[in-house]
């Protein structure tokens, strides 16, 4: 996914002189095509989020459409100030680009992981946030964050996720996808948690309960219309998100809710990393498993919510 | 801090330019009375002499970029810029009004010849390195200043964005230092000591002059070399005192930032940049 986030980035580069490139130490080689065909607009700079982020304002508000890309953590917690007072504040268009989003850097412990970034981000007015499911919704989504206004952030999954997207299906920023229609319960996912959204669905099919899968690429701003018709629908809702359930998909979703009355006979569940920080190592999966971000978790606890639904009645 | 200036008397322009600062802080009786009387004839020179601007047009892409980094010193800034017409001067009394444009730090949004919203220290010289690069880009001889506190340069963010000017060879931005020495709790030298402070900057590749912040002669001369020294980013070390021109404010903490003054205290304040 991030191969193809910064490919497409290096694609609408040839054909935008506007687009300007800012990495913050990156591995070596990282989009070389880019630095030796337009090396006036690919800059990398050294280990300073904060200047960065200052910098690449500066930029915007000459009309410059600047990507900048590094650790996810960093470019959220770090400038946290940059991001409100000089990106968002300036409504600029700086595009975040953020590695390792959600536990993808298990094996590297707490200090870089990024299951608070989501949090963050949507505190700040005029931010949009995408965390796209695969390589293929990346690069149907890039194209169009050129021109989007204001300031986006892009957050990155692992590289090499299963395709889920279909291309098919219209993806716009800002407009939810869904993607399976089941009357029983509704699933909404964001970033790589539709693969499991997906394999949850395929299993509780098997036991007879059909699901509906809403795909939230964008978190803000909120696809509230697409939102309101699925819950009208619904009974059992259930979010699933690779973050803190303190700020992210879960509580957007459950504020939504808790604003429209007509819901308040809905059974709803966040799945999604509690109010703790992760102390073991291991891989992403082995996290999600810790914290029940697994098909597993999603069909047992669906199965609970319709028995209450049941006793409810 | 062996530079020694003897105060120049402040000419006529000078005093009134501090009287549109008094008649601001009136208007709201408050006000960040120091941090903007030492910056005066840094912002005098910039608008009278050097910028290249239209304040008819103030969003004209080929306009010199001025970035007041230390936003609290916006009083000097709003000053000029009403001399200059880029807003009607009735604005001036309407200083941190409800409805007004002029707040107790400056706003891009609503405010027209200002450059970027600041206030949070340490955040305009990146800003205004990602304008240098920009034009630079563009081919263009936009000349970008950044004006900086002293206190200001505490700030970690500012020696990430020295490094970087000086690696992208941005002779097109000059970095000016109110160097008044006093910041919000007491002296620089004894919160956080900046010196050997030229040498600082030298050995983050930029070229480095000292001046007396209020001699305007000097200040011109200096800034209208452009570029300083080519493939370097300038930075000039403005030797002020703050609350220049009121001599009971003069260095004094207390007048860093003032409010409830009061009639009587207006009163003294006018007649004290009079007789100075």
């Amino acid at each position: 996914m991030r191969k193809t986030c910064l490919n497409t980035v290096y694609q609408q580069a040839l054909k935008d002189e506007r687009i300007i490139f800012i990495g913050s130490d990156l591995g070596t080689g990282t989009l070389d095509e880019f630095k030796h065909e337009m090396p006036d607009r690919f800059v990398m700079e050294g280990v300073s989020e904060a200047h960065i982020v200052g910098m690449a304002t500066g930029m915007a508000m000459d009309g410059k459409v600047v990507y900048v890309n590094t650790i996810a953590t960093f470019l959220t917690r770090r400038c946290f100030e940059q991001l409100v007072n000089d990106v968002c504040l300036h409504n600029a268009s700086v595009r975040l680009i953020g590695n390792g989003g959600g536990l993808v850097y298990a094996p590297l412990g707490p200090t870089h992981l990024a299951v608070d970034d989501i949090a963050i981000l949507r505190s700040i007015p005029n931010m949009t946030i995408l965390a796209p499911c695969d390589a293929d919704e990346m690069e149907r989504l890039i194209p169009q964050t050129v021109d989007w206004p204001g300031p986006i952030y892009i957050r990155l999954a692992k590289g090499g996720d299963p395709i889920v997207s279909s291309n098919s299906l219209t993806c716009k920023i800002g407009n939810a996808i869904q993607l399976e229609t089941g009357e029983d319960v509704l699933l909404i996912t964001t970033g790589i948690t539709l693969q499991i959204a997906v394999e949850a669905s395929n299993e509780l099919k098997q036991k007879g309960v059909n699901a509906s899968i809403l795909h939230m690429h964008t978190i803000k701003p909120l696809d509230k219309k697409t939102l309101k018709q699925q819950l009208s629908k619904a009974k059992v809702v259930m979010t699933i998100e690779e973050h803190f359930m303190i700020g992210g998909l879960g509580s957007a979703v459950s504020e939504f809710i808790v604003e429209n009355s007509s819901y308040s006979k809905l059974h709803f569940c966040r799945i999604g990393v509690p109010d703790v920080f992760p102390h073991q190592y291991g891989r992403q999966e082995d996290l999600m498993r810790v914290y029940g971000i697994t098909a597993e978790n999603i069909v047992a606890k669906v199965s609970e919510l319709l028995d209450k639904k049941r006793d409810f009645l | 801090m062996s530079y020694r200036t003897e105060l120049v008397p402040l000419d006529d322009r000078s005093k009134q330019l501090r009287r549109s600062i008094l008649r601001m802080m009136k208007s709201a009786d408050r006000g960040h009375l120091g941090a903007a009387f030492s910056l005066v004839e840094i912002m005098r020179v910039l608008y009278d002499n050097i910028l290249n601007y239209r304040a008819d047009q103030p969003d004209w892409l080929e306009r010199d970029r001025c970035i007041l980094s230390k936003g609290h010193g916006c009083l000097a800034l709003y000053a000029i810029l009403a001399d200059k017409k880029f807003f009607p001067d009735m604005e001036l009394d309407k200083f941190c009004e409800f409805d007004g444009i002029l707040g107790g730090h400056p706003d891009s949004r609503k405010i027209p010849g200002v450059e970027a919203c600041t206030g949070a220290l340490g955040h305009g010289l990146s800003i205004g390195i990602g304008m240098a690069f920009s034009a630079r880009m563009d081919n263009s001889a936009r000349h970008i200043y950044v004006i900086t506190g002293d206190g200001e340069i505490n700030e970690g963010s500012i020696w990430e964005g020295a490094m970087s000017a000086s690696k992208h060879k941005l002779d097109n931005l000059t970095v000016l230092i109110d160097y008044n020495k006093l910041q919000s709790y007491g002296s620089t030298h004894e919160v956080l000591d900046l010196e050997p402070l030229a040498d600082k900057w030298m050995s983050f590749g930029f070229a480095v002059e000292e001046v007396d912040g209020h001699d305007v002669n000097k200040l011109k001369g200096l800034l209208a070399k452009k570029p300083f020294s080519r493939s370097q980013p300038f930075v000039i070390i403005c030797h002020t005192v703050k609350g220049r021109g009121i001599p009971f404010a003069e260095s004094n903490p207390h007048w860093h930032h003032q409010s409830r003054i009061g009639q009587k205290g207006f009163q003294q304040l006018y007649n004290s940049l009079d007789t100075s």
